[in-house]
């Protein structure tokens, strides 16, 4: 087996008595107070006041939303596949029977109530990945607060409001099955 | 007159301990927030008020009304008695530092409580002060020990084994690195120590005698030598006495949790937070004293302010005093930011392997001189 002995720096006495990298150590940390008080270091984000969002990556996993498509059908079909998958359990749904009379009464089922705990939800993405239907998105919306766990919990008609309509996506309901 | 006495001295105790060393424990709390901020290219609190300057008022409250969780597995009542161990020996040692010569009360005042008496301006005017701050200081390793103790648990019970060894490793040094100026003044009065420098220039600015601003005294300036190591050794002492960084092993975030307040909450864990900023504050308080003439202005500025001063006089020898010693916390705070710790074995050899030799050598170095320039 190669061994590598590993040389110690040869310090000189000034270094040994440890004066010197004290007070070279102390040049250094108060420079940086110099440069932060003439402007010339980039500080840190003020949060609320300035937001990153316009630099957030396409890829940004924030809240889970469920969305419509161009024909206005809640692409959801309550498979519940989402509800399987998910780590912490966020998800309960509660599936109901499409009318006979309604225009997508083929496609059979859909959520009656769809809610996302959102204390639990831990942003991984699991249930967009694992949605057969694009059904559910995870958006951009990172400050998701609220004063009661009740309020946390994010329940069908605000999924809609926050994943809003999306076009494009592939249709599997239309006139051809 | 006893009643005067001690009326006067309640007075002062609570005007030193709480409008001055408590509020700036907590502003020494904030500077050092703020500090280690801009040393590392933060902002640091800056919302709460103008500047974020009520943050310790809020940080306060959040202490006062946080849940105070006594845990199931401690020794009850030593795991009450640590905070107050620690927090009432730091707020004790300031009795004996001097902040102010004397005040003579105004005309009409000392018409109405009938006395001409002036008030010295130090809580306890005892003889015998280095003695005293040692004695008492070095009880709030007590605290820190019994924490560690009382906790049951291994990370506090490896901190507060930490701060004993490293107490008494530090706590000779601490002793023997002021002897040199003892011996130059020749007194343990802290009182009579700040009216020498007043008069004679401070210990560590030498180039002033008796009336003569930038006078070259050989004396003086060969005195300076041993003063000078006394100081580094005295600070080093005084950073491992107050659990600062470089030496805050019996704390040691990184490897001991919390070390020894681990299992503190609330006040409690506020109580160590406000002993170990209080030791600070009278630390650099002591520090000034004997090396950067206490309450006096350099130069012989304050030569004529030693007798009985008036009111405003004594509110500025406070205020100098004051200004001195936050240069000295703002000092600390910004080694705390720059050093690493120092590992276990180095700090004992520094302790005993350097400190304590370095302080004994000088102290004969004094002695050499003081008979060289007889
Ligand atoms: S993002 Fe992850 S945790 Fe959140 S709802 Fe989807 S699967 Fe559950
Ligand atoms: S969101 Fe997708 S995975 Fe979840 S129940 Fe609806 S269709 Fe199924």
């Amino acid at each position: 087996m190669a061994t590598k002995l590993v040389e110690r720096p040869k310090l000189n006495f000034f270094e040994k008595i440890y004066l010197s990298s004290i007070l070279h150590g102390l040049a250094l940390t108060f420079g940086h107070i110099v440069r932060l008080f003439r402007g010339k270091t980039k500080v840190v984000m003020q949060y609320p006041e300035e937001k990153w969002d316009s630099n957030l990556p396409e890829y940004y996993r924030g809240a889970p939303a469920l969305v419509t498509d161009e024909h206005g059908r809640e692409r959801c079909v309550a498979c519940q596949l989402c509800e399987f998958i998910c780590p912490p359990r966020a998800i309960t749904i509660t599936p109901e029977e499409i009318p006979n009379n309604d225009p997508w009464a083929k496609v059979e089922k859909r959520p009656k109530a769809f809610e996302i705990d959102m204390i639990r939800c831990i942003y991984c993405g699991m249930c967009e990945e694992v949605c057969p239907e694009q059904a559910i998105f995870l958006r951009k919306d990172y400050a998701i607060t609220g004063e009661s766990r009740a309020e946390m919990v994010h329940d069908k008609r605000k999924l809609y409001e926050i994943g809003g309509v999306r076009t494009g996506l592939v249709n599997k309901w239309n006139e051809l099955k | 007159m006893d009643w005067f006495l001690i009326i006067t001295t309640l007075i002062k105790i609570v005007v030193v301990v709480f409008l001055a060393i408590l509020p700036s424990v907590a502003y020494s709390v904030y500077f050092e927030r703020r500090v280690s901020a801009w040393i590392q290219d933060r902002l640091g609190p800056n919302r709460v008020g103008p500047l974020g300057l009520l943050q310790p008022i809020a940080d306060g409250l959040k202490f006062l009304l946080k849940e105070d969780v006594t845990p199931g597995h401690v020794n009850k009542f030593y795991f009450w008695l640590a905070p107050a161990l620690v927090l009432v020996p730091a707020l004790v040692t300031c009795a004996v530092l001097p902040f102010g010569s004397e005040m003579q009360l105004p005309l009409w005042l000392q018409d109405l409580i009938g006395t001409k008496a002036n008030i010295p301006m130090v809580i306890a005017d005892l003889d015998t002060g280095p003695l005293f701050i040692f004695a008492i200081s070095s009880l709030g390793v007590y605290g820190i020990v019994l924490a560690g103790w009382a906790s049951n648990s291994k990370y506090p019970f490896l901190g507060g084994v930490r701060s004993s060894s490293q107490m008494i490793s530090y706590e000779i040094a601490l002793g023997l690195s002021i002897v040199p100026l003892l011996m130059i003044y020749g007194d343990l009065h802290l009182g009579k120590i700040v009216a020498a420098q007043a008069k004679e220039g401070w210990s560590l600015l030498p180039f002033w005698t008796e009336g003569h601003a930038f006078a070259f005294d050989l004396k003086k300036i060969a005195l300076a030598v041993p003063v000078g190591i006394s100081f580094i050794v005295f600070m080093t002492a005084i950073f491992a006495e107050t659990n600062r960084v470089p030496f805050d092993l019996a704390e040691c975030e990184t490897e001991l949790v919390g070390g020894y307040h681990t299992e503190y909450s609330s006040m409690k864990f506020a109580l160590f937070f406000l002993g170990e900023y209080a030791a600070m504050i009278v630390g650099s308080c002591f520090a000034v004293t004997l090396f950067f003439g206490g309450w006096t202005l350099p130069f012989g500025l304050s030569a004529q302010q030693l007798g009985a001063v008036g009111p405003g006089i004594a509110l500025f020898q406070f205020l100098t005093l004051f200004i001195k010693v936050f240069l000295f916390v703002l000092f600390f705070i910004w080694v705390r930011w720059t050093l690493p710790r120092f590992r276990y074995d180095q700090l004992m050899r520094l302790g005993w392997v350097w400190l304590f030799e370095i302080a004994l050598v000088n102290i004969i170095l004094t002695a050499g001189l003081l008979i060289a320039f007889r």
